[in-house]
């Protein structure tokens, strides 16, 4: 390989053998450019299914009452179920060790919302102070609800980046102005942002305020836990699914709820919904998987294709060069080399500018489901590899058939 | 300079076999042109082709140089080539895409000469046969005669014992076929031995020597008074 005389001859053939050069790394350079960008649009369906579930904790579990559908020791189907601060506080005693950030949560209904002469239209709601970490809530200025506030039943609230857009752009900032709850002012302590407009259209003030504040006695209407992160997915699925059951058994007991009526009181974890997607993802992933091996295979074919009409074409030639005192290994060497030399820098440029792509316009990609495609640098080089690889095993072979017909049949051919 | 002694060769064709040479007993002497004559099929190309060591004989002996020819394989073959011998062909047989320097520099390339030295010895040769200044042309830019003189540069190149011509005035129009072979006489003059294969009575008359060949076997080994083909040109 490292013989520098070789080299010479190969450029030299390589120079003057432009356009039959040219077209072998074409195909070798667009079978790599195809496969690159289908595995990237591959990583960018999971980066958009994943980014899809970002919107709330992972690992989040919510408990939603609903209405009953099966009778149950002499209760009438049809009865709304409402939970109390008592069993958010039971929840607590029996499965605090297993819970990493929690929640009630209280929708405020009723109530009339004014900041000066201006009516708002935004969902009050009461959460505690964990609520940030659950629904996942960034504070882009000033801070959460603490628990202070809800020991103090503090008249504190913090609104979403869309209501600061659209009710206080004219302001500096909105921290430290007072809205008016149905004739109670609240002091603005804390503004988040979410990744989606739909949840920044909210006004969060602390739990006991809400209760006591605007009557809601101890009524609270959902729920919400995290899990701590487990090292394996499969692990972390095995004990939201065991939490979620073992959660739900207690609150229809309490209630007095069918076992089998799981309507009444919902329990969803976020991470048994997000074991589907990762299996849709997967599927998809396989069958990107699929396409770029058929890829690769139409690409190894064409390559061998090229590899054998170049040598069937260079058949005369070879015999000259072996009546001028060629070896035959000396011949298979030249012509294997030359190929994969070829096929090695098409292959890479085929890389680099499906990877530029990738790289300049993958930020921009904005479709549903898919963010961000990118490609595995490493999976991309051992697919430059194996194609290099085939290609030198699909040269082999007419390169060595034609070093070794007689010379003399070599030199008739035309 | 070269020794057969009872060579025989056979093509099989389908169930038949063919039998091309019958027995040749034949000598060359270092310094000899020798004209190889007969009609087609008299098997005067697979002497030439033996002799050149691009076919095998089934049986006999060949001795070049000293050396016994046998138990060939490629790798061998191609050494001996390389070592002993120049071909001329018919058709040129120049690579279509390198320029005549470079073809004719192609034969110390399998000799291991370093480029520098190739591209100087090759244009020694291309100088001798009067093609200095057509170095850096293409076969296909050049006439049927200036081809042929190429491809004898390349036969040079590689400074062989034996010089074999294989109908090198086949392709050529009288005019330049007397060119030619004025070349021919004059790389004979310096010393080289060569062999020519041809069917052409003109040709083989400006040899030093004629072998005819008929049916296989040789049916006449003449010396000839040589006419000088630069009489004709």
């Amino acid at each position: 390989m490292l013989d520098l005389e070789r080299w010479q001859e190969i450029f030299d053939t390589i120079r003057k053998n432009k356009l039959r050069t040219f077209l072998t790394g074409l195909s070798v350079a667009s079978g790599i450019f195809i496969l690159v960008i289908l595995l990237g649009f591959g990583q960018g369906m999971q980066n958009g299914v994943a980014h899809e579930f970002e919107e709330d904790a992972a690992t989040s579990v919510w408990v939603w009452p609903g209405v009953t559908s099966k009778e149950f020791k002499g209760l009438n189907p049809g009865r709304s179920i409402q939970l109390k601060n008592e069993n958010y506080e039971s929840s607590l005693a029996l499965f605090g060790d297993k819970i990493e950030y929690k929640s009630p949560r209280i929708f405020v209904r009723n109530v009339s919302v004014n900041y000066g002469k201006e009516a708002l239209v935004y969902g009050i709601q009461g959460v505690s102070y964990d609520f940030q970490f659950i629904e996942n809530a960034k504070m882009s200025e000033g801070r959460f609800l603490n628990y202070q506030d809800e020991v103090t039943t503090a008249k504190v609230a913090i609104i979403g980046n869309k209501i600061k857009r659209d009710v206080f752009e004219d302001l500096k900032t909105p921290l430290g102005e007072y809205i008016n709850i149905s004739g109670v002012l609240f002091k603005i302590v804390g503004i988040y942002s979410e990744r989606e407009d739909r949840e920044e259209e909210r006004i969060y003030i602390p739990v006991t305020t809400a209760q006591r504040v605007f009557n809601g006695g101890d009524r609270i209407n959902n729920m919400s836990y995290t899990l701590p992160m487990e090292e394996n997915f499969d692990l972390a699925v095995a004990q939201a699914t065991a939490f979620k059951e073992k959660l739900q058994a207690h609150l229809q007991q309490v209630h007095t709820v069918a076992p089998e009526d799981t309507g009444a009181i919902q329990v969803w974890s976020a991470l048994e919904e997000a074991k589907r997607y990762y299996s849709l993802i997967r599927n998809i992933k396989l069958f990107f998987w699929f396409v770029g091996i058929c890829t690769i295979i139409a690409g190894v074919v064409s390559v061998s294709n090229i590899m054998l009409i170049v040598v069937k074409e260079r058949t005369r030639e070879i015999g000259i060069r072996k009546a001028l005192g060629a070896k035959p290994w000396s011949i298979v060497g030249m012509i294997l080399q030359e190929s994969i030399f070829v096929t090695a820098i098409s292959g890479f440029t085929g890389l680099i500018f499906s990877m530029g792509l990738l790289e300049i316009l993958g930020p921009y990609v904005e479709v549903d489901y898919i963010l961000n495609p990118s490609v595995n640098l490493n999976v991309a080089l051992s697919t430059v590899v194996v194609l290099i690889l085939a290609g030198t095993i699909a040269g082999f072979f007419p390169a060595w058939r034609a070093a070794s017909i007689h010379t003399i049949e070599a030199l008739r051919d035309e | 300079m070269i020794e057969i002694k009872d060579l025989h060769k056979s093509y099989k064709m389908g169930s038949n076999a063919l039998h091309v040479l019958k027995g040749i007993n034949f000598t060359v002497e270092e310094g000899e042109l020798v004209a190889i004559m007969g009609s087609s099929g008299s098997g005067k190309s697979t002497l030439l082709n033996i002799l050149g060591m691009l076919d095998v004989a089934d049986s006999g002996e060949y001795t070049l140089d000293g050396v016994p020819i046998k138990n060939l394989n490629e790798t061998k073959a191609a050494n001996y080539r390389n070592k002993f011998l120049g071909f001329v062909f018919q058709s040129f047989n120049l690579i279509n895409y390198k320029s005549a320097l470079e073809n004719v520099a192609l034969p110390l390339y399998y000799q291991r000469v370093p480029r520098k030295e190739r591209q100087e010895r090759a244009m020694k040769y291309l100088d001798q046969v009067g093609l200095k200044e057509w170095a850096n042309h293409l076969p296909s830019e050049l006439s049927g005669g200036q081809n042929q003189r190429v491809a004898i540069a390349r036969a040079m190149a590689s400074e062989p014992k034996v010089l074999l011509a294989d109908e090198p005035t086949g392709a050529l129009d009288s005019k330049t076929s007397y060119e030619v072979m004025d070349l021919i006489q004059k790389i004979n003059d310096q010393g080289n031995t060569i062999l020519v294969v041809t069917h052409e009575d003109d040709i083989a008359h400006m040899c030093k020597r004629i072998v005819y060949l008929k049916d296989g076997v040789i049916v006449e080994d003449k010396k000839v008074k040589q006419v000088r083909a630069s009489a004709h040109v």
